[in-house]
């Protein structure tokens, strides 16, 4: 079992390509990064992800050009409470990329992807029916796993579970 | 029963048109499957999926388990190819713990997932030619399906649900004569695989019910985050088996079948091909199985052999652990993705040090797909509706999950 240990420092991380663009975009919209089992995280700010994820689209070298996976992790009863996690995979370079968002309980929505992506559809859906996060500028937000008339989202860790556990 | 709700509604939007449903219980949905459409004459104006009938809350059902008992719990996920779950499950585990597995067990795992691949392949042939009105295929499909599924029993005790592999390696090893089994029905697969393609790849009615029938372009395919076949039969050249190797893919020579056509006639061609390189996969697997254990040697992880657990003291009380209180996982978090036969089938798993996956999420390609039938239907006949289901081939336990 050889697993080593993960850089969080940006310093180290800042020469990687996707850090690099993030931050040659906009210095501010990247908290933080992650180097873990040889997969790259990076959180971006609510409100510059959209920005972040065309910057990521478009560069000519990394062109992140398909949208993988959206979901959701429920820290509760920390806060931010939410971390909606986007896996983004370029096509060119075969290459992974995680971007993670940090959203508060209290106030959980951020911009939908449709824009760019309109695959974001689906997925996004699921992460408002079962976290209850809400993406602003969706064309149908609507829920897609549980009945239309159900209480609550089932997914969140404060939920009740029945049954054994 | 909520779903009875007539949700969600779709208006028709003049007066011309109507608004028509299909499913959930309609036997060319390929399980349920409900779609509205709003059709003009015989067109489709708009088309409308409604999923969720098979939600059963798998994610959630994870997070109450031990690492070890959600193996069982992935076969249910895309029940026409389990191993590929297993897999996908098991190496995002043991890249969480950082373990390495014998290359014996990936050989076997490689030549397993690539016999699921043909089955899952064989019913997706058997029921999309079915749909379209081909029935004779159908009966040719499930007699090597047959097959394929025999020898998953013979390997796990199982014919569907298999739950073979474990976190760092295989349950057991294959029973004697296992492998004599499978070499024979490989041997014997290509010209099953002829047979299919005479009775379709150039018969004419085939032909005209297949060809510039529900077309999806490279750039929608992308936008739509469609993957697997549904991708390739657009032309965009992605095979994670071969682009991000996992399990020992980069030990094996195949090719990725590619046609820039984007109709339901291409995605045939690829999945009939695909049949083809997988019986090479599968037969590189089967001739180059290294000689060793089937499991990591990782006492804390991995349950020891029976024998050994009834006569070391050690041994019993790590397999009285692993049992009762599960073994802990690093904090940290991967994505695993591998290329099922529907595409990229995704594991998300996010440890919190525990025992239990705090958070596992799997990224299933059909739930992806199916965003793309509205794109291939819209402005097409209702006739060509089901060949286009049939041609993205979901599984609606996957798609629901």
């Amino acid at each position: 079992m050889g697993l080593e240990p993960a850089i969080t420092n940006l310093e180290q991380l800042k020469d990687r390509p996707e850090v690099a663009c993030l931050l040659a975009w906009s210095a501010s919209a990247v908290p933080g990064v992650k180097f873990d089992r040889n997969e790259l995280t990076i959180w971006v700010d609510r409100t510059s992800l959209r920005g972040a994820c065309h910057q990521l689209r478009d560069d000519p070298q990394l062109r992140y050009n398909m949208l993988s996976d959206i979901t959701c992790v429920d820290w509760y009863p920390n806060e931010p409470r939410f971390e909606v996690v986007y896996q983004l995979f370029s096509i060119p370079n075969k290459k992974y990329l995680r971007l993670k968002v940090k959203l508060a309980g209290s106030d959980a929505s951020l911009d939908s992807l449709t824009p760019i992506w309109p695959g974001a559809n689906f997925f996004e859906r699921e992460v408002y029916d079962l976290f209850g996060i809400r993406f602003d500028e969706h064309p149908n937000l609507t829920r897609i796993m549980m009945p239309e008339n159900w209480e609550g989202h089932p997914m969140r860790k404060d939920y009740p579970v029945e049954g054994y556990r | 029963m909520a779903h009875m709700t007539p949700t969600p509604v779709l208006d028709s939007t003049q007066d011309k048109t109507m608004v028509l449903n299909m499913g959930p219980q309609h036997p060319s949905t390929h399980g349920v499957l409900r779609l509205l459409m709003e059709i003009d004459g015989e067109t489709i104006v708009r088309l409308m999926p409604d999923i969720g009938y098979l939600h059963t809350g798998i994610e959630k059902t994870c997070e109450a388990k031990f690492y070890q008992q959600v193996v069982p719990l992935t076969d249910r996920i895309d029940y026409l190819c389990p191993m590929t779950n297993n897999l996908a499950y098991c190496l995002a585990v043991e890249k969480l713990l950082g373990l390495e597995i014998p290359p014996r067990a990936q050989w076997i795992r490689v030549m397993l997932n690539e016999l699921t691949r043909i089955n899952s392949h064989l019913v997706w042939l058997g029921t999309h030619a079915l749909d379209i009105g081909a029935m004779s295929v159908f009966l040719y499909c499930f007699r090597e399906r047959e097959d394929v599924l025999r020898l998953f029993e013979a390997v796990s005790g199982q014919r569907m649900m298999t739950s073979y592999f474990r976190i760092g390696g295989l349950a057991l090893e294959p029973p004697l004569g296992f492998f004599e089994r499978v070499k024979d029905f490989l041997d014997r697969f290509p010209s099953n695989i002829d047979e299919y393609e005479d009775l379709l790849t150039n018969n004419p009615i085939w032909i005209r019910r297949t060809k510039g029938v529900a077309h999806i372009s490279a750039e929608d395919a992308v936008a739509l985050c469609a993957t697997g076949p549904t991708l390739r039969g657009s032309g965009v050249d992605v095979d994670l088996r071969r682009d991000r190797p996992y399990s020992g893919y980069e030990n094996f020579k195949f090719n990725v079948p590619i046609s820039r056509d984007g109709d339901v006639y291409a995605r045939y061609v690829i999945r009939v091909q695909e049949l083809r390189e997988s019986q090479k996969i599968a037969k590189q697997a089967l001739e180059g199985v290294p000689e060793g254990r089937v499991k990591a040697d990782a006492p804390k992880v991995v349950l020891p052999d029976r024998e050994k657990m009834k006569t070391q003291m050690e041994a019993l009380i790590y397999h009285f652990k692993i049992v009762t209180e599960g073994f802990t996982v690093p904090p940290g978090e991967v994505y695993m993705p591998i290329e099922s036969p529907r595409g990229e089938m995704g594991y998300y798993v996010v440890s919190d040090g525990t025992a239990k996956p705090y958070r596992v999420h799997m990224r299933s390609p059909s739930f992806a797909n199916l965003q793309s039938l509205r794109k291939m239907c819209e402005g097409n006949l209702i006739a060509d509706l089901v060949a286009a289901i049939g041609s993205i081939d979901i599984v609606l336990g996957d798609c629901d999950r």
